[in-house]
């Protein structure tokens, strides 16, 4: 009796270790092959996943698991996963500054062949460029971002077209004693180093050289701190600049407060909750700089395919699907993230959503990318800390530090803030 | 005696020097041999556990090595101390880490101590007011160091609002007094509880004869209470002062190191975990690590705080 019912415990927990190791070994429940997506929370992104598995009919199926919010927390993760060389992660949204990074690393797997001609047929430029390391291509551009210059049409019957021209402009506002500020994001953070990085290119010079182990900080870069103290020192500059990221310049505008909002296009969305304020916010292309028109940061998300994948081809053809036009069309539409797909602009729908269409796309073909080096997260670092706060900028030390300190990052011989 | 220590170092048998050693019979001794083959898978276990990841941290302080960049790997020695050593910011997290943690650790023994007393000697309702003093050190630090976040947010919190809704979390002092305040009110309740078992070894009989005597309230506890209770203050202050020395979790949650609010815990965290940088953050950890040996040096060996558990009142 006791022996018997030792056997049949031994028997079940063998029977428990084989199912286990069974489940593990496929990934899946149903003996299909399982693709996991590793992406940030976005609202609508799981009906793109089953747009895909039903599209992929049965051949593999794409699970979307979400990573944390911030993309710290996004990066932190997958970077982890990645060293433990984890087989569990397949396809990854990688924001556009961290191609680089783990391209040099050796984690992710080259867009090559036709699955890279696919890629490359249709997609714009600039996002594709932050999808490159080393004239390499690793990832697949799916949304992308660029700044504009929001006002307010009852304050400034025409938009300024130049930096300067926007802080007199609004100072002149102010003088009269109308809400004439100027809001956006100079926190010691990725948000102000994507503000200087847009200035800097603009005025057409260079911070961190094509190799991306040289910290340069030209004379160029230098005036575009100028350009940036002169902003924060401004009679019109919103008094909590220094502290304010993204959602602090949309709330101080949508108070009242402002004239002039350097930010997304996100808040028009945001905007059109409050039919006073929205009737009279319009956009138009950031001011420039030096040049005619502004060379404007780009943001957005690409997918890559983990270079520990056990189903490379899956996840190859899945990342087509998850940025093919229908599906970017969608997010547009539901999530309100900009396509990286030229004639997904041109979609009837997109009027209704983005009405700022043409100015993005614009602003898309002219815009720029930051610095492409495997240490960019370490050069942000700097960046931000070695600005902040704006206003204490004196351009040539600053300059100097910041050339010093982008070198010693470079070369991750420094110690980070 | 002369004669057996020359023969041991003769023969180098690995025994020490004592006599009364040599005097253990077969039994005790196979006892002894069992004793040791039983501990020996636990003690290597710690070994492997809590060994190995310094060693290995030692190792990794003494290379250039950014997982970015896998092939630059290289040995430099002392090169990533030099680097942390002369960078200002390092400095700086080690002054914003000393400052916190004295004057956190400060403000806990008073308000601990007072707390403890009231405690002790309360009549009614013992058991709530012990209870709701601990409710702060139940909660977990990330869960409070959040509401703390809110509350000091303008817009939604009550505490930035009620102080005219400045952002105090962006500007580096206010941000570190903060922090000091949800450390205090963190762990003010375990300096309370520490002592109060200190507070208990007091006997009342010693204090009512000093009453007698004439001494004050204060007298008597300055005279008589603090002496005895001296072990377990210094007790506390130990646990208290390292734990404060490696704050991580509060700050993380409330400033995340920006504005020089780094601690030393934080900016290794920034370097290793965020950086990427195994050989910064190592020799950060490795540097962490001798500051706390020397602060429970200090405490042991000047201030003679004894162990928890030994028994020869507060002297080694």
């Amino acid at each position: 009796m006791g022996a018997k019912r030792r056997y049949r415990l031994a028997a079940g927990v063998g029977v428990a270790l084989l199912a286990a190791s069974t489940v593990t070994a496929c990934g899946s429940s149903d003996d299909g092959i399982t693709v996991n997506v590793y992406k940030y929370p976005q609202e609508n992104f799981q009906a793109v996943v089953d747009n895909c598995n039903a599209k992929a009919a049965g051949r593999y199926k794409i699970v979307y698991n979400k990573l944390p919010r911030e993309a710290d927390g996004q990066r932190e993760q997958m970077v982890r996963r990645f060293a433990a060389e984890d087989d569990s992660m397949d396809v990854l949204g990688l924001d556009v500054t961290w191609t680089a990074e783990l391209a040099e690393a050796g984690w992710l797997k080259e867009f090559t062949g036709s699955v890279k001609s696919q890629v490359e047929s249709g997609t714009l430029q600039t996002p594709l460029e932050t999808a490159t390391y080393e004239n390499k291509l690793y990832a697949a551009p799916d949304n992308t971002n660029v700044q504009l210059l929001w006002y307010r049409s009852d304050l400034v019957p025409t938009p300024p077209k130049t930096w300067d021209e926007m802080i007199s402009m609004a100072e002149a506002l102010v003088a009269q004693g109308k809400p004439g500020q100027i809001v956006g994001q100079g926190k010691q953070y990725e948000g102000l180093v994507v503000l200087y990085n847009t200035l800097v290119n603009s005025n057409g010079g260079t911070i961190i050289d094509e190799s991306g182990t040289k910290a340069v900080v030209d004379d160029k870069a230098v005036e575009a701190l100028a350009a940036l103290k002169k902003l924060a020192t401004s009679k019109a500059i919103d008094p909590s600049f220094s502290n304010a990221a993204e959602d602090n310049a949309r709330l101080a505008m949508e108070n009242g407060n402002a004239a002039f909002q350097l930010n997304w296009p996100y808040v028009y969305a945001a905007a059109q909750k409050k039919p006073d304020f929205a009737k009279n916010f319009k956009w138009a292309p950031y001011p420039a700089l030096g040049g005619d028109t502004s060379k404007v940061t780009v943001g957005g998300i690409n997918f890559a395919v983990s270079a520990y994948t056990r189903h490379p081809d899956q996840s190859f053809d899945a990342v087509l699907c998850l940025r093919s036009a229908e599906n970017q069309k969608l997010a547009a539409l539901k999530d309100g993230v900009p396509p990286t797909i030229e004639s997904v602009y041109d979609e009837p729908e997109m009027a209704e959503a983005y009405p700022m269409r043409d100015t993005i796309k614009d602003t898309l073909k002219n815009a720029s990318v930051r610095p492409l080096t495997p240490a960019y997260q370490n050069a942000s670092t700097v960046i931000a800390t070695v600005l902040s706060p704006p206003a204490s900028i004196d351009p040539k030390a600053t300059g100097d530090r910041l050339r010093e300190e982008l070198q010693d990052a470079l070369d991750s011989k420094g110690v980070l803030p | 005696m002369s004669h057996a220590t020359a023969e041991k170092a003769a023969t180098a048998e690995p025994e020490p020097a004592a006599p009364k050693k040599k005097a253990l019979s077969e039994g005790k001794k196979a006892e002894r041999r069992l004793g040791w083959l039983l501990c020996a898978p636990a003690a290597l276990t710690m070994v492997a556990v809590t060994g190995w990841p310094i060693l290995y941290s030692l190792l990794l302080s003494m290379q250039k090595f950014d997982l970015k960049f896998p092939d630059r790997t290289e040995w430099v020695w002392f090169d990533n101390y030099v680097a942390v050593l002369s960078s200002p910011y390092w400095w700086n997290a080690v002054w914003v880490t000393v400052v916190l943690t004295v004057v956190t650790v400060a403000v806990e023994l008073v308000l601990g101590m007072s707390l403890a007393l009231i405690m002790h000697r309360a009549l009614v309702g013992r058991g709530i007011v012990r209870t709701t003093t601990l409710i702060p050190y139940g909660i977990v630090t990330v869960v409070a160091a959040f509401s703390w976040r809110f509350a000091w947010t303008p817009g939604t919190g009550y505490l930035a609002e009620a102080l005219g809704g400045d952002p105090v979390l962006t500007e580096k002092i206010p941000a570190l007094m903060v922090v000091g305040l949800a450390e205090i009110w963190k762990t003010t309740p375990f300096m309370a509880l520490l002592l109060m078992a200190g507070l208990a070894l007091v006997p009342d009989d010693l204090l009512k004869a000093a009453a007698m005597d004439g001494a004050s309230g204060w007298q008597r506890f300055i005279r008589i209470t603090v002496p005895i209770m001296k072990p377990a203050i210094l007790v506390a202050l130990l646990f208290r002062t390292l734990d404060a020395f490696r704050i991580f979790d509060n700050l993380f949650v409330l400033t995340a190191g920006s504005q020089g609010t780094s601690s030393v815990s934080m900016l290794t965290y920034n370097n290793l975990i965020k950086g990427l940088n195994l050989g910064i953050g190592s020799t950060m950890s490795v540097l962490i690590f001798i500051m706390v040996a020397i602060i429970a040096f200090v405490f042991i060996k000047l201030f003679g705080t004894a162990a928890p558990g030994s028994d020869d009142g507060g002297k080694r």
